[in-house]
């Protein structure tokens, strides 16, 4: 991958509650496959939700990919959006947003690295039962396109500067992730 | 005629939170209530499973605070083992659950205080919102070094986590009878001397700093932290034996607002004789309350405040100092100030922090005698001080070992009556004469609430599925408005 920093990869959600494990189990699928890889390029992590204390994890790395099971309809299988800072405290400041965390690493540390956000979709949440088949449908889905990413990042962080520049985050889609799978 | 005015969410406050306030046809508030959707789904969840699977099963209930839920339902799987109720285990079990205790009340009241109240206090409650948060304070040049304390001190502690319950999610460092890991020397000498700040001493260090930050705001704005949202009522908390603090096990003990003792000595396997929960129509969450006081009287407080009234000591220096501070500053009388809940919680992160160093620094944790065993029993119950207060997981099981019965007050279910007093306080103060919600009324209603830090995720974790509801009724009960907005 030729880069200096690593790439961060956080998954955050609760694996007791069905899809919303999604996440989680995505960097079990990485840990794997870091561990049989021999990659050390890679920063593994997942909790149940981000919080303040993340932002020491991410000042120094190359990228940051959060992934996230999510309930949004538009989200077909997976989609990859740009996280932009924002300073705007979410509802419980128990549990951060990304973009929350980024502007906090903005603050802390003078800068933040390109970040996005993997929303995989999930369709139940309730508590002891099982990953929903659609849901591990999608998230084998989105675990080929997060590996296209693990092994050619330079077009995303690129792409994240460029979106900075044009602030067009609001309309950005990965498209090109998704067709490639 | 009167009208009803409903404030929602409660910003700052885990889960999902209501607030109705009822007003008069003059305006003046009859009825301030709030409302919180308590999940209850758990406990039928557990039923039929193993119960040496509950210590890692409950740790889904909540992302905030999962190490309580784990090592109270460990210390009730003790009882059945018949590893003795808190006092049986071995050195090594009982201190690497102790360490990993200390840990998450480190890091759950440096998050609060430096992440929650230090923006109300330094920046003010009436500032505006897109400002009063950690953000707001990180980049305020002279506060921006305490935004970096409070990110470090959550560091430490939930890498103290890490080392003893063995990961971050769904931690299997407690099982019945003791724990599966002890410490090892490289780990503890990664607590003990890491460069400054990632260690113990600076730990402690910062702990006091944050002490004297609230003193000195205090001293400078002794009316609102005196008065705000102040009334009496009784407290409830686990003491040692010997009254001490002990916020992993203890002896059940309450007073009431003059100091007086309603319960003390009460070993808590016996709770059910001495604790009962009511239910209310417009509620989800229950009340509980001492049953000798009765429904009406017996509602208590739990956590910080009520901590500190009801122990007489603390058996750490520094903890224990600033502790004779406080309880000078009321004549070593119960403190009811809703506001010096605050204090209370920084001396309890002090605490904490001298905790884990004297914790870090006994060799018991390096012992491979981590686990015992005696002769099962089908019931269990465990207690512990989580960082928001008297945590009870009670379970019983069948002779096939399954969980048939669970029953769980989580600390957030014990200050409800607590919380609904304070609601009611500043909705008098705030909105009698009044028709709208301003800002700085809608802060006041949580900078109240907040004081309690209520967890309400062990109840509603929705991952915006469930909306947030704004809602605005007239006199007549007609629903005239309705907003929602998403957790995101």
């Amino acid at each position: 991958m030729g880069y200096g920093k690593k790439i961060l990869i956080y998954a955050y959600g609760n694996p007791g509650r069905q899809d919303d494990g999604l996440g989680n189990a995505l960097i079990d699928l990485a840990e794997t496959w870091v561990k049989n890889n021999d990659i050390e390029q890679v920063s593994l992590d997942s909790n149940y939700q981000l919080q303040v204390e993340d932002v020491i994890d991410m000042h120094d790395k190359r990228l940051i990919i959060f992934v996230d099971a999510d309930m949004d309809g538009s989200v077909e299988d997976f989609r990859i959006d740009p996280v932009m800072a924002s300073s705007r405290a979410t509802f419980t400041m128990h549990a951060l947003s990304p973009g929350y965390l980024l502007d906090l690493c903005n603050r802390l540390y003078g800068h933040h690295p390109p970040a996005y956000m993997l929303h995989i979709r999930g369709y139940e949440w309730d508590q002891g039962k099982p990953m929903t088949a659609g849901a591990k449908r999608n998230l084998d889905h989105a675990w080929k396109a997060l590996l296209e990413i693990i092994c050619n990042p330079e077009l995303l962080v690129s792409d994240y500067f460029e979106c900075v520049k044009n602030d067009r985050d609001k309309e950005y889609k990965r498209s090109t992730v998704h067709l490639s799978v | 005629m009167s009208q009803k005015i409903t404030i929602s969410p409660v910003t700052r406050v885990e889960g999902h939170g209501k607030v109705t306030i009822h007003l008069d046809d003059k305006r003046e508030v009859t009825q301030s209530r709030l409302h919180i959707v308590e999940f209850r789904g758990f406990e039928r969840f557990v039923q039929g499973r193993p119960y040496w699977e509950a210590p890692v099963l409950v740790q889904r209930l909540c992302g905030i605070c999962p190490v309580s839920h784990h090592l109270a339902a460990a210390k009730a799987m003790d009882v059945i083992v018949g590893a003795g109720t808190g006092e049986g285990l071995t050195p090594t079990g009982e201190k690497m659950r102790r360490l990993m205790h200390y840990g998450q009340i480190f890091q759950s009241h440096a998050l609060h205080f430096f992440h929650l109240v230090s923006p109300d206090l330094l920046l003010g409650i009436d500032a505006d919102p897109e400002i009063r948060n950690v953000i707001g304070v990180a980049r305020t040049p002279d506060y921006k070094d305490l935004a970096v304390q409070g990110v470090m001190m959550r560091k430490f502690g939930q890498e103290i986590i890490k080392a003893t319950a063995g990961k971050k999610i769904h931690g299997t460092g407690a099982i019945p009878g003791g724990i599966n890991k002890s410490l090892s020397t490289e780990e503890r000498d990664f607590f003990l001397k890491s460069a400054a700040p990632m260690n113990a001493d600076s730990m402690i260090t910062w702990a006091e700093d944050a002490i004297t930050l609230f003193m000195d705001y205090h001293k400078n704005n002794r009316d609102l932290v005196d008065n705000f949202s102040k009334f009496p009522s009784n407290h409830l908390s686990l003491v040692g034996k010997d009254g001490a603090m002990d916020l992993y096990h203890g002896r059940l003990r309450a007073v009431d607002a003059d100091g007086k003792k309603i319960l003390d000595d009460v070993d808590y396997q016996d709770y059910l004789d001495y604790i009962a929960e009511e239910v209310r129509p417009w509620s989800y969450m229950k009340f509980p309350f001492l049953t000798s006081l009765g429904k009406d009287k017996g509602w208590y407080r739990v956590g910080p405040l009520a901590r500190l009234n009801t122990c007489d000591f603390i058996p750490t220096p520094k903890a224990q100092k600033a502790f004779e501070t406080y309880k000078a500053y009321t004549g070593g009388k119960p403190n009811n100030m809703c506001m010096h809940t605050h204090w209370a919680r920084l001396i309890e992160t002090l605490f904490a922090a001298e905790s884990m160093k004297l914790l870090l620094e006994d060799s018991d944790l390096q012992s491979d005698n981590r686990v015992i065993r005696g002769t099962k029993t089908l019931e269990g119950i465990g207690l512990l001080e989580a960082p928001r207060g008297t945590l009870f997981h009670h379970y019983r099981i069948n002779k096939f070992d399954q969980i048939e019965m669970a029953n769980l007050i989580v600390s957030t279910t014990n200050n409800n009556q607590p919380m609904n007093e304070a609601v009611n306080y500043v909705a008098k103060a705030q909105m009698n004469g009044q028709d709208r919600i301003t800002e700085p009324m809608m802060n006041a209603v949580e900078v109240a609430i907040r004081a309690y830090d209520p967890c309400l995720s062990c109840a509603t974790h929705a991952l915006g599925k469930m909306p947030l509801e704004i809602t605005l009724y007239d006199h007549l009960d007609n629903l005239i408005d309705r907003k929602f907005q998403h957790t995101d």
